[in-house]
């Protein structure tokens, strides 16, 4: 199978262990296992998905809701593998939210007919440039072939199938009107307990969102040590087991010492952030503007068992939609002086670090 | 390995040693690192860990407060850097505090309580370390932040263990290494907690971005500020250092600025 392909690294582990069924789980460097976020342009931004054991923080706009798209495609991606998956969110009715998640795009065909051609250039390029590349490209590269078990193009249009919500494998739970975080932890606890971390063999992994986490109509919004404190048990149960946590914030709730040390927390730290409208300067600067719903940035991007910082060629990346369907991530390009179309920016072209003279960072 | 021309960090530190003979110049001292969200310190300790565990200083001791990593991740990094702590760990001169998932009982009283069986538990160690004749103890906590998140926010009891440990340096000649992130605290009036461990240092080593961003080949900068340096003459002064660096896998890079070729 495609998951248990050697590497020519001499370093790397025995990779027998992964039993080649088990989709949607890949070997990373350091001996650390990915798991899909949902977003192929964000696994390749992020060199192969989110770690197993990792905190995922992703600071939330307050004027907009791009953090439930993380959110989404990050759940949906779970249910699609039959990860188990334990949703809470400061909402009445959590459970409703399932049937707002996005289902893997049943467009495929036509989908891929129009972007592996890209993708076998991108290939090529890649190859023969592969010097110029750091090790994350490279790894992903090598595992390109796996990409469409491991990951999903979601169509946002079109809600999950009833089966993959129906599964037994789902906790939902509402953080609205308990008065403190034991019961929450406790659910946490419970759900993680299914995953502990052996080194010989895993199985399955699990995946918590947690959204809004602060999110003022709690009562233990202002409990501050508290929230962290949860945080940080977390942290630490999830470090111990197989499982991703996702939790969204919004920092601008906080203070900002507190907001601070829940950045320290993550191991994985994304932010979204919205676009003005009309911004007429922005527009002139940045090619594809008007298609474009809002930018992420990534701050921190995981480090376990290493101590090399990884460094993206660009952390500000546009977040599009593609055919109003698709999720895609693209790092910012100036706009060329004289104002040819900017569609000739081909899709694929976002971060294999080809378009380097292009990005702008903020 | 460790016959490495020495790098620009063991100069600030005064780890350079030609002749292997004196002792470990870190004892008695606070060192504390400080990093920022952007740029973690955290290979900093891993260094001083390699150093306090070379071979050369068989009669080294570590203790290490881990609140922010499982000990698998400290043990592969170090692997990496030439040190296998698993071995350390057997022959009993690296003493690994796993306390990720320790959460000290609910209340005032609990905090303290915690926090002062946790100082027994270094005590005892470093106390019956000094009893078989080992010459230096070095005491590494990982990171400090996380500590007052365990003692829920205790911050004065935090201090108290911070002043504790301070007091063993002296009594038993250990060295003291933390690590804090100093960006939590700047939004802080007058954050008692930093300013007093930044008194109680010896050694403040700052790890900061660059203020052009980040870059593949320049990772950040190092600000080490060691007080007290004794030349010849006997005079004391402070010695203040700026460098880069750029972390590796099996080591660090550290560079003049500009000097990088």
């Amino acid at each position: 199978m495609a998951t248990s392909k050697p590497r020519t690294s001499s370093f790397s582990r025995n990779l027998a262990t992964v039993p080649s069924s088990t989709p949607g789980l890949k070997y990373g460097p350091n001996g650390t296992i990915f798991i899909s976020s949902g977003i192929p342009d964000l696994d390749k931004i992020l060199g192969g998905g989110f770690p197993l054991g990792s905190l995922v923080m992703v600071m939330e706009d307050a004027e907009a809701p791009h953090h439930m798209l993380l959110l989404r495609n990050f759940m949906s991606q779970g249910l699609v593998h039959k990860q188990p998956l334990l949703y809470a969110s400061p909402s009445k009715d959590p459970k409703g939210f399932l049937g707002t998640l996005p289902t893997p795009g049943s467009s495929k065909d036509d989908k891929s007919r129009d972007r592996d051609p890209e993708n076998e250039n991108g290939l090529r390029i890649a190859w023969q440039y592969k010097k110029y590349f750091g090790d994350n490209q490279h790894h992903f590269d090598s595992n390109r072939d796996v990409k469409h078990e491991y990951c999903h193009d979601f169509d946002l249009r079109k809600p999950l199938e009833k089966h993959f919500i129906s599964g037994q494998h789902i906790d939902c739970v509402s953080i609205l009107d308990s008065p403190n975080l034991a019961a929450l932890r406790d659910r946490c606890a419970t759900f993680l307990a299914q995953f502990p971390r052996n080194d010989s063999s895993i199985s399955s992994a699990g995946r918590i969102a947690i959204q809004s986490f602060c999110a003022p109509q709690c009562k233990y919004s202002n409990m501050e040590w508290d929230m962290l404190s949860f945080i940080r048990s977390l942290r630490s149960m999830v470090r111990s087991s197989n499982a991703v946590a996702v939790v969204t914030f919004p920092p601008s709730l906080l203070s900002p010492s507190f907001s601070r040390r829940w950045q320290h927390m993550a191991d994985t730290l994304l932010s979204v952030r919205a676009i003005p409208d009309e911004d007429k300067e922005m527009a002139k600067l940045l090619t594809g503007y008007q298609d474009m719903v809002g930018l992420l940035n990534v701050h921190k991007v995981a480090r376990i068992n290493t101590q090399v910082p990884v460094i993206l060629d660009a952390t500000t990346f546009s977040i599009k939609l593609q055919r109003r369907r698709f999720l895609v991530l693209e790092s910012l390009n100036q706009a060329p002086i004289d104002s040819s179309s900017g569609t000739s920016y081909g899709t694929s072209a976002s971060c294999s670090g080809s378009s380097k003279t292009g990005t702008l960072d903020f | 390995m460790d016959q490495r021309a020495p790098n620009l960090l063991d100069e600030a530190l005064g780890l350079v040693d030609e002749e292997k003979t004196k002792p470990w110049p870190l004892s008695s001292r606070v060192v504390l690192v400080e990093d920022r969200v952007e740029t973690s310190g955290a290979f900093v300790l891993h260094h001083l860990l390699k150093r306090a565990l070379s071979p050369h200083s068989s009669n080294d001791v570590v203790v290490f407060l881990a609140f922010s990593q499982p000990f698998s991740h400290y043990d592969r990094v170090l692997r990496k850097l030439g040190c296998n702590l698993t071995a350390q760990r057997e022959n009993n001169r690296f003493f690994f505090l796993d306390l990720l998932v320790s959460e000290f009982p609910d209340g005032d009283e609990g905090n303290r309580d915690g926090l002062v069986a946790l100082y027994g538990k270094i005590e005892k160690l470093v106390s019956t370390s000094f009893q078989e004749n080992k010459k230096c103890i070095t005491i590494v906590i990982d990171d400090f932040s996380l500590m007052e998140v365990a003692a829920n926010g205790a911050t004065n009891y935090v201090l108290d263990f911070l002043r504790y440990c301070h007091a063993l340096t002296s009594t038993f000649g250990c060295s003291l290494v933390v690590l804090n992130h100093e960006d939590i605290y700047s939004s802080i009036e007058r954050p008692a907690l930093i300013l007093q461990m930044e008194y109680l240092a010896d050694i403040l080593i700052k790890a900061e971005p660059l203020a052009t961003g980040l870059a593949t080949d320049v990772h950040g900068q190092l600000t080490v500020l060691n007080k007290e340096i004794r030349d010849e003459q006997g005079s004391s002064r402070n010695k203040i250092c700026n460098f880069h660096f750029r972390v590796k896998e099996n080591g660090v890079e550290y560079f003049y600025p500009g000097s990088k070729t």
